[in-house]
């Protein structure tokens, strides 16, 4: 019987955060947009474009490898499953047992992987440079954010993210320097992997300024489709990453009644929007920074990270 | 142990000690001195909380001798000498941001291996101030080193003297702690005095107070 209602919360779950994953890119969006005075795309949009790109023809080219056909695919099913594996509405997760923290960042990070050397494949020039600031800003995020990890799991005792969720939902937490410390790591890292203001513009046009952009521009069609809906994807699981370990109110236990998890369900969203808020407010109140300035901007998530360890260290060996 | 008591103390140490991050950071003399004033309310803050934990009324004194003079005074004071001076607004450090935050993150770990190790009778809350308070003291020397601003050198100096009076009132029963605080405040005032001298002195080939006078007069 737990069997089977920790599958079917597992597969609401799956559901849910594929289909919100669009709605929170179009909700940042018009919010960004009528924090300009802008009316703004409807909320719809994100669903209307993925559509759109589905139902249209691939134009692949002509030197382009089997690689680049799969590697759609390869991205979406990695970022997929991270987000499968983050607790949302409830912690009680079939498959939250199989995988921890840091598998889910080597699920997002084989995927950032595959996708730069997408980027490379067919040979361009765009393609080249977009593969290589990914990877330059991937090599500095990804200490960084291991760093965050081991100082959370450090404070929590686990690695485990439904256990990482219970702990910081009880009141055995109290007042922790380190914790407020990882939280701005892991939000400059969030902002730099999603491809935020600072670090890269999403509503870019100017190629010269591109990272992201510039590592997708040969897909088309369907392949668009889904590396838009992986990069919506990956914007939820760090909010919903966010949320589950430092505002973990109101998410449903384990072995919950269907009623819990409906106040979970809601207090989700609450949270989503929460953040799509504060993001939106961000993005509108900063310029982007040159390329150069990137790894100081990053380089201040690892060392707070680091402080972060170094203080629970402290008061963990007292 | 790991009551809130801890907890708040903790917190307030360890933000100094970011403090001191940032003053490692800053590259803007008039942000590094926002960021000292930022580091001796933190302080003061703190003080304050180990007063209140302590019931020692007379920590309450250090902790407004350090609001008043630390995080008011003089960091106005050298924000007008700065003005004054026509300082280069941009500190020369003589070593990269990322080499200087990387030995900053060594240093607190090494002084944190260190007091952890020498006091393990001691009560929690001191132990952990003095591991702060030793950190502290190593950032400021840090600061001093790889700044070649004689400002900026200054307030490495008196984030150093913080981090003295952080350990100074984690000790409990120091019965001293309000004089000794008084006279490194009166050291500092020296060494900002001294420092003021010296720039005149640098910028007029004098101490004397009339070479400003006629250097105004000279401007209008």
């Amino acid at each position: 019987m737990t069997l089977v209602r920790d599958l079917i919360s597992q597969g609401v779950q799956m559901l849910l955060v594929l289909a919100l994953a669009p709605l929170l890119t179009g909700f940042i969006r018009k919010l960004k947009a009528q924090l300009l005075r802008r009316r703004g795309p409807s909320l719809l949009q994100p669903y209307r474009d993925l559509n759109r790109l589905m139902r249209k023809d691939v134009v692949l080219a002509e030197n382009a490898s089997w690689l680049f056909r799969v590697i759609p695919y390869i991205t979406f099913a990695g970022t997929w499953v991270a987000a499968s594996l983050v607790p949302t509405f409830g912690s009680g997760l079939l498959f939250s047992w199989s995988a921890d923290l840091i598998a889910i960042i080597a699920l997002l990070g084989s995927a950032r992987f595959f996708l730069a050397l997408a980027g490379m494949d067919v040979g361009t020039a765009f393609g080249g440079i977009g593969s290589s600031r990914e990877v330059m800003i991937a090599s500095l995020a990804e200490p960084a954010i291991l760093i965050t990890v081991f100082a959370i799991a450090m404070i929590a005792g686990s690695t485990q993210l439904s256990t990482i969720a219970e702990f910081m939902g009880s009141s055995a937490v109290g007042l922790r320097v380190s914790l407020g410390l990882a939280l701005i790591a892991l939000i400059i890292v969030a902002v730099a992997e999603n491809s935020r203001i600072p670090v890269d513009n999403p509503a870019t046009h100017l190629e010269l300024t591109m990272v992201h952009e510039a590592m997708v521009l040969e897909y088309s069609g369907r392949h668009l489709a889904l590396i838009d809906l992986t990069s919506e994807l990956k914007l939820l699981v760090y909010v919903s990453l966010i949320a589950c370990m430092f505002m973990p109110w109101g998410a449903a236990g384990p072995g919950t009644g269907v009623l819990a998890h409906a106040v979970g369900a809601a207090a989700y969203i609450g949270k989503l929007a929460t953040c799509g808020v504060l993001l939106a407010v961000f993005e509108t109140s900063i310029a982007k920074m040159r390329v150069f300035r990137i790894p100081e901007f990053l380089g201040a998530a690892l060392m707070l990270a680091l402080l972060a360890t170094l203080l629970r260290f402290v008061s963990g060996s007292l | 142990m790991h009551g809130l008591e801890f907890d708040v103390a903790h917190l307030l140490a360890g933000s100094l000690v970011l403090a001191s991050f940032m003053l490692l950071y800053q590259d803007r003399l008039y942000a590094l001195l926002n960021v000292y004033a930022l580091h001796a309310f933190v302080l003061s803050l703190s003080v304050a909380w180990q007063a209140f934990v302590q019931h020692a009324p007379h920590l309450y004194v250090t902790a407004s001798i350090a609001l008043i003079f630390k995080a008011i005074i003089i960091p106005v004071a050298l924000h007008r000498i700065i003005v004054r001076l026509g300082i280069h607004r941009e500190i020369e450090t003589a070593l990269g941001v990322g080499l200087t935050m990387m030995g900053g993150i060594g240093l607190v770990a090494l002084s944190m291996v260190v007091m952890l190790r020498v006091t393990p009778g001691a009560d929690p809350l001191a132990r952990e101030d003095l591991a702060f308070a030793l950190s502290v003291v190593l950032l400021g020397l840090l600061i001093m080193v790889t700044r070649r601003n004689a400002v900026s050198q200054v307030v490495g100096f008196m984030s150093m003297e913080n981090g003295l009076v952080l350990a100074a009132t984690g000790a409990k029963g120091m019965p001293l702690v309000v004089e000794i605080s008084v006279a490194f405040s009166v050291l500092i005032a020296f060494i900002v005095i001294g420092i003021f001298l010296f720039r005149i002195r640098e910028r007029f080939d004098s101490v004397d107070i009339a070479a400003l006078d006629r250097f105004r007069g000279e401007r209008r």
